[in-house]
């Protein structure tokens, strides 16, 4: 006797000369399927020799999708040997179900080769490498469009959506203006405390002040705005531009003879290259003001002494280097956002790929493009 | 699970509904309505757009909440059950979404594994096996199963569906506008499918739909829902005898001609979207 479920026997075998009878009892249901299926195993190892089986299948009180499948594997796998195998006293309420289960065709699984892994390994390497070319043209493609759409907007102005770029300012520039504040003047803070920490070995706290004053107005002003919008915006519109993909919106604009690239993504990209300027000046000012405001309290600098320290050692193009990289670093976000934002495909799993790569990718191209630019103002001088 | 022999004479309620409210803000949906589904029948349930059929549905299967009202599945009242007991009702019925809700993330094969993984502890082999038969089943084959739900077209996507919903062999299917989007053809076959899968496995199918046809050629009983409850319930002849406006305009209207005529001579789609 085999197969028995917790005490229960659902299949019992008895072997008359080259005969087997095999006799199903019980419940033949999901619940049961694993041990049955144990059994059903066993079963077809343990007599190989038997020529024909009658399985009868009267005492089986229940009988569900899944003990039907079990009982057709059974009948599938002496078949398979060659050998007969009945199936009797079946409850006519179930004959429909193992008819329709007799049908089921199984593909044999494709058989596995030793150096597959190898070669996913490479493949994987090999479209990796590719996706970045592959992104790179996108992003050229993306300026192209960009350029073609403001060309058409510049010649018809009326074609330009200003409540969409509105919309789209008040959310990237307006709405992150306290927490830019918070994040810039906290910087500012502590570039001005470890300075004065430092320098004070040497008796120069006074040159804090130079050292806030170029660094937050060249590089880290803009930097750190980039990398919030980039993480706050950027993302945001990947979000909505996947989204708007995967329920075939972009579609549907194009459908109507709408351009995406003029509706949707050039007043988000407008806006950011309206908005992050904005933002980069207020920045630079919470954290000057931050930076001030410790070389007073703690390191004990005047504020009009910090001011008249700061006249000197910045000049007016100190603030411009910072100013002009902005909009730049705008244009890079917006485009790799809109760019990785299209590239959703259906599911949700690839919007969130697509939006950490978006947020991956612009902030390191911010990098780049602003080591790009410190070459570039150093050769012509600034 | 259990495919109870199909009962004669007196007929189990599965579902029964009582006194049933549910509203959103001000707004009520449901006001004091009644519903008995019978065990091994298709119901088809209709109401004009926005009358809260899907509502009922979901509140039913317990996705939105009531005001008022008990709900009664296999016997058990769904408020006063224990977790444990809700759960053993809730593996005992299967929903076919509007739109099929797959999970994107996953292939076919895993979207149809992933309930039955998680209630029964089944060896690789029989899980892939059962998917394959499922898929078989519903009219589709072995070759989609590592496709993702991206890929599919709008009747595949219901297709699946329903073998996800079938996984654990279920006693009760809800079936939310099952052939909407379908072309007549599709939805033909799809009518068809429900049949067949409901002789097969004993089903008893609650089906939610606007589609004419689907009442006619599969539907035991048809349950009317209109200004919040449910006005009428029996089968085809007794809507097309009764003389309530509505019920008049819906059977009766224009577009109902494809049902009046013969089976298979008018295709008018009756799709919805």
């Amino acid at each position: 006797m085999v197969g028995s479920v917790s005490g229960e026997i659902l299949l019992e075998d008895k072997q008359q000369g080259d005969r087997l009878v095999l006799a199903g009892r019980g419940a033949w249901i999901a619940v049961n399927a694993n041990g049955l299926e144990t059994a059903i195993e066993r079963l077809v190892r343990k007599y190989p020799s038997v020529r024909n089986v009658a399985i009868d299948m009267a005492q089986v009180e229940r009988l569900d999708t899944f003990g039907a499948w079990l009982l057709e594997r059974l009948v599938r796998a002496f078949a398979k040997s060659g050998r007969e195998a009945n199936v009797t006293g079946l409850k006519e309420d179930y004959r429909a179900l193992m008819d329709e289960l007799r049908n089921v065709k199984l593909e044999e699984p494709p058989l596995r080769s030793g150096g597959q892994a190898l070669r996913y390994a490479l493949n994987s390497i090999g479209e990796n490498v590719a996706s970045v070319g592959g992104s790179f043209l996108a992003i050229v493609n993306m300026f192209g469009a960009l350029v073609v759409a403001l060309l058409r907007v510049i010649r018809h102005p009326r074609h330009l959506r200003i409540t969409s770029v509105v919309h789209q300012l008040d959310n990237v520039a307006w709405r992150a203006v306290p927490i830019i504040l918070l994040i810039t003047f906290l910087i500012g803070c502590i570039i001005a405390q470890q300075g004065l920490f430092h320098f004070r070995k040497f008796g120069a706290d006074v040159y804090v002040v130079d050292m806030v004053g170029i660094l937050v107005l060249r590089e880290l002003g803009v930097l750190i705005v980039c990398i919030m919008v980039a993480g706050r915006s950027g993302s945001a519109y990947t979000a909505e531009l996947g989204s708007m993909k995967m329920r075939e919106e972009i579609d549907a604009l194009q459908t109507m003879g709408f351009d995406p690239v003029e509706v949707l993504i050039l007043p988000r990209i407008l806006a950011l290259i309206i908005g992050v300027p904005i933002l980069t000046f207020l920045g630079s000012m919470a954290a000057l003001y931050g930076g001030g405001l410790v070389c007073w309290l703690y390191g004990g600098i005047d504020p009009d002494i910090f001011l008249s320290r700061l006249k000197e050692a910045i000049a007016l193009n100190t603030f411009q280097v910072g100013m002009i990289k902005a909009p730049f670093m705008a244009l890079v976000i917006g485009a790799v956002a809109c760019v990785e934002g299209l590239a959703v495909k259906g599911s949700a799993e690839s919007l969130g790929r697509q939006t950490t790569a978006s947020v991956v990718e612009s902030i390191f191209l911010v990098i780049v493009l602003d080591g790009i630019f410190a070459i570039f103002f150093a050769s012509i001088g600034m | 699970m259990v495919l109870s022999p199909h009962s004669n004479g007196e007929k189990e309620v599965v579902i029964e509904a009582r006194d049933i409210v549910v509203g959103f803000g001000k707004h009520i949906v449901l006001n004091h309505t009644d519903l008995d589904v019978y065990r091994g029948e298709i119901l088809g349930f209709v109401g004009g757009s926005g009358s809260g059929k899907s509502v009922l549905m979901r509140t039913i299967i317990g996705l939105i909440h009531k005001r008022a009202g008990t709900i009664k599945v296999f016997g058990v009242d769904m408020d006063k059950a224990s977790d444990l007991e809700r759960r053993a009702v809730e593996r005992r019925w299967g929903v076919l979404f509007q739109q099929g809700a797959l999970f994107s993330s996953l292939t076919v094969m895993e979207n149809l594994q992933f309930p039955v993984r998680e209630y029964l502890k089944l060896s690789q082999r029989l899980l892939d096996d059962l998917a394959v038969a499922k898929l078989e089943m519903v009219g589709l084959d072995a070759s989609v199963c590592s496709k993702f739900p991206s890929e599919l077209s709008g009747g595949m996507t219901k297709r699946v569906a329903l073998a996800r919903a079938l996984a654990l062999d279920p006693e009760i299917v809800f079936l939310d506008e099952p052939t909407s989007g379908l072309d007549p053809i599709g939805a033909g076959d799809f009518d068809t499918l429900i049949a067949t899968l409901q002789r097969t496995l004993g089903l008893t199918v609650y089906m939610v739909t606007h589609d004419l046809d689907s009442l006619h050629t599969v539907c035991d009983r048809i349950a009317v829902l209109a200004e919040g409850k449910v006005i009428a319930a029996g089968p085809m002849e007794t809507m097309l005898k009764s003389e309530h406006p509505w019920l008049k305009s819906y059977f009766r209207g224009k577009r109902s001609r494809a049902g009046y005529q013969p089976q298979g001579k008018a295709m008018t789609p009756d799709v919805t979207i």
